[in-house]
């Protein structure tokens, strides 16, 4: 199965192992026809109206806002509205460093997003401390404390390497079951299994 | 400079001098707080500004050093205050004096657990009060296991400590009050669109009015200072990059020239007129971003799209030549690290031509407008007392009527040689904020119309030494960042690591000023006042 976004020809991706994987463990036993077919439709709509939450700490940010402007433009995909309360956005696009101080927080912002929900390592700092490795008040990477979906390398990553991963974003989310299956959230309880917030159970 | 020697010494006996490019004055803890009201008051001295307090560990002892400057006279100072206490190290305080000196010495007690008597706010300002240690201390145990990332949320208190020496010299804790027992605080941050990155303020409010403010600070604490500590000096370079992303090369700039000097090499004349442009454009696109977020911030969204084309031409230039839009790594020691692209020339000649028509559409669209009047128009206003006292510069300083344009005041690089005028105005409000830095774009690109045509030929980088080592020594260095003045301190021990290095960032008393400018106005004030500080929170922070 060729999952691809509009207008990006299937063979221009880089990772396509990975999709392909993804799609033979989540689709392997094939799927009901109804069932089937209504997760196609609505997930072509989620995968087109992803929307961002407005969450930003250093550099990245800027350049997250450069890709809101006019010149990189993310409305053409279905990405520029950007949400303030996490309540209403998609997924959490992690721009920048997360310290110590910070960690709690932007792990409460992850369990206030509603499902389903998607999270981007956005830059060198949130995929693994980046050049603060060596900080004593740096988190070194963001997967410490919350699931991560889509790691995007760079310091700060170029726009253009956003919506690059948006879109590898999108079409994850092509892949997934929305009605007939609930692998994701089967994942993130076992992630929440493993990193369990004190004082608050299930 | 003898002067300000002859009069301290006729005062104070006890104080000890070493010459310098700044003069350095040693006294004793007992005459400090004496001292710093002299410094201050004394008509012959008027050291009225308090540029940094660098906390220091010098091993055997520890202790400050104040660098303070007379806006009167244009003079620098530094005083150096230590004790030999390490267990419980404790000075006094000069928060009655300098309005920012309680922040300043919050960030020292924070670093090395100083604590300062008197002071009446003595809590940690970057790191959470369950934090274990004193980091920039020598021998602090930076083992992830001493402090993991925490998982549950940040323990929060209402009282502040207030450290007092009794009649016996014995040090008294007192627990006090943040906010009045029945005020009503409601949480602003660190989350929040309108504070500029992950800044976060406690409000007490009364109806829609603002009692108080308390900011904290640290949800991008990156303990810069410490990591320095164990690079190389061309190691940390790439760290002024990171903190205010806006003033990349001024915050370069600043750095090589410290090690420079430090060094003794100096560079060709190229390199610096390079230097000295990407230093304005970058304050143009600096400049263009705070005026796109700023009218973002008050509603005026389609601003942001006007300003930031501006900004992604000036970005194209700085691409070709740096190879990146951001974080360029591009000034290094000795000069720059690559020579100018090819068309740069026509680029910037491009962009100059641009400039004026945006600058005149930008006022059509935004600054005459009834709306954008009324919201800025008298809201935060600060005066030129209050803000030499708070040490907020650039811009900001310049818009309450300070000179404190570093360009003008200690020149540096070229900048004795060229034509420009310091935007000055005198209203201290939001509005006058906001046309401080439309009238700093005129004059970059007034800058740069002088140098595009007059880039001399040459080499961009002289041979440096792989592996640098300097004598022992201090040395403290100021340039003209796009929000204010940076001071970077460097001390060597004479290794190839910086022993410490300090670096004062202008966005620090801003975000400290927003208490005392707020009070008193409406909750949708504070949006517009904050932003028209336009700080940086990762440059607050470090």
């Amino acid at each position: 199965m060729e999952v691809t976004t509009k207008s990006m020809p299937y063979e221009a991706w880089k990772d396509n192992e990975y999709i392909e994987s993804l799609v033979k463990e989540l689709q392997g036993n094939g799927a009901n026809v109804v069932v089937g077919s209504f997760d196609k439709l609505i997930n072509w709509g989620r995968s087109n109206s992803i929307w961002p939450l407005t969450f930003a700490t250093s550099c990245c940010g800027i350049e997250f806002v450069s890709l809101g402007a006019a010149r990189y433009d993310m409305a053409r995909f279905g990405w520029e509205v950007a949400r303030s309360s996490p309540r209403q956005a998609d997924f959490i696009m992690v721009a920048g460093t997360i310290v110590h101080r910070m960690a709690p927080v932007l792990r409460r912002l992850y369990d206030q997003l509603a499902e389903p929900k998607y999270v981007i390592a956005c830059g060198a700092c949130a995929v693994s401390g980046g050049p603060f490795k060596k900080s004593y008040h740096v988190v070194m990477g963001v997967d410490k404390i919350i699931p991560v979906d889509v790691y995007l390398p760079g310091c700060p990553p170029r726009p253009e390497a956003m919506i690059y991963a948006i879109m590898q974003l999108s079409r994850k989310i092509k892949v997934e079951k929305f009605f007939g299956g609930v692998n994701r959230q089967e994942k993130q309880e076992e992630f929440l299994k493993n990193h369990p917030i004190p004082g608050v159970e299930d | 400079m003898a002067d300000t020697q002859e009069i301290i010494a006729k005062l104070f006996p006890q104080a000890t001098f070493e010459e310098g490019d700044i003069l350095t004055v040693e006294i004793p803890d007992a005459q400090w707080h004496d001292l710093a009201e002299t410094l201050r008051d004394n008509a012959e001295l008027s050291f009225d500004f308090l540029m940094t307090i660098v906390g220091m560990d010098w091993v055997e002892k520890m202790g400050c050093i104040y660098y303070l400057t007379s806006t009167k006279y244009n003079k620098r100072i530094a005083v150096k205050v230590a004790t030999e206490d390490r267990v419980n190290p404790a000075l006094t305080s000069i928060a009655d004096l300098w309005h920012i000196a309680g922040i300043y010495e919050r960030e020292v007690y924070d670093f090395f657990g100083i604590i300062f008597l008197n002071n009446p706010d003595m809590r940690r300002l970057f790191l959470s009060i369950d934090w274990k240690g004193y980091p920039l201390r020598k021998d602090y145990d930076a083992s992830p296991e001493t402090n993991p990332v925490p998982e549950d949320n940040e323990r929060q208190s209402d009282f502040t400590q207030v450290y007092t020496r009794d009649g016996e010299g014995k040090i008294e804790c007192k627990e006090e009050r943040i906010f009045a027992e029945n005020d009503f605080v409601v949480n602003i941050g660190p989350q929040h669109p309108a504070t500029h990155g992950v800044l976060r303020f406690r409000t007490a409010v009364d109806g829609e009015t603002i009692k108080k403010i308390d900011v904290y600070m640290g949800y991008i604490h990156r303990g810069i200072e410490k990591i320095c500590e164990n690079l190389t000096y061309p190691q940390t370079l790439h760290f002024m990059d990171r903190l205010d992303y806006f003033s990349a090369h001024p915050y370069h700039h600043c750095l090589c020239m410290t090690i420079e000097e430090a060094a003794g090499i100096e560079i060709s004349r190229r390199a610096q007129v390079i230097r000295v442009m990407m230093d304005e454009l970058s304050r143009i696109a600096s400049h263009c971003l705070f005026i796109g977020t700023f009218c973002m911030d008050l509603g005026a969204t389609t601003m942001l799209f006007y300003a930031l084309r501006v900004r992604e031409q000036i970005l194209d230039i700085m691409d070709k030549t740096c190879g990146a839009r951001m974080t360029f790594n591009y000034e290094c020691i000795g000069g720059v690290m690559q020579d100018l692209a090819p068309d740069f020339v026509d680029d910037v000649k491009a962009l100059l031509k641009i400039i004026p028509q945006n600058l005149k559409e930008y006022d059509k669209l935004f600054t005459g407008n009834v709306i954008t009047k009324n919201r800025m128009e008298g809201v935060g206003v600060l005066g030129r007392e209050d803000a030499i006292s708070w040490g907020v510069t650039g811009p900001s300083g310049r818009a309450s009527g300070w000179a404190c344009d570093v360009r003008k005041t200690t020149p540096y690089s070229i900048y004795p040689e060229l034509d420009f005028e310091e935007v000055i105005r005198h209203e201290g409000d939001s509005m006058a904020r906001f046309k401080v830095r439309m009238g700093e774009i005129e004059q970059s690109a007034r800058i740069l119309e002088q140098l595009v045509d007059n880039i001399p030929e040459g080499e961009y980088c002289v041979k440096v030494p792989k592996v640098l080592k300097f004598p022992v020594g201090h040395w403290f260095r100021t340039v003209e960042g796009c929000r204010g003045t940076f001071g970077v301190y460097l001390e060597s021990d004479g290794t190839v690591n910086p022993y410490r290095l300090k670096l004062a960032t202008p966005s620090l008393p801003a975000a400290a000023v927003v208490d005392s400018l707020t009070r008193g106005d409406k909750i949708a004030d504070l949006i517009t006042i904050g932003g028209s500080l336009d700080y940086i929170v990762p440059d607050i922070d470090r």
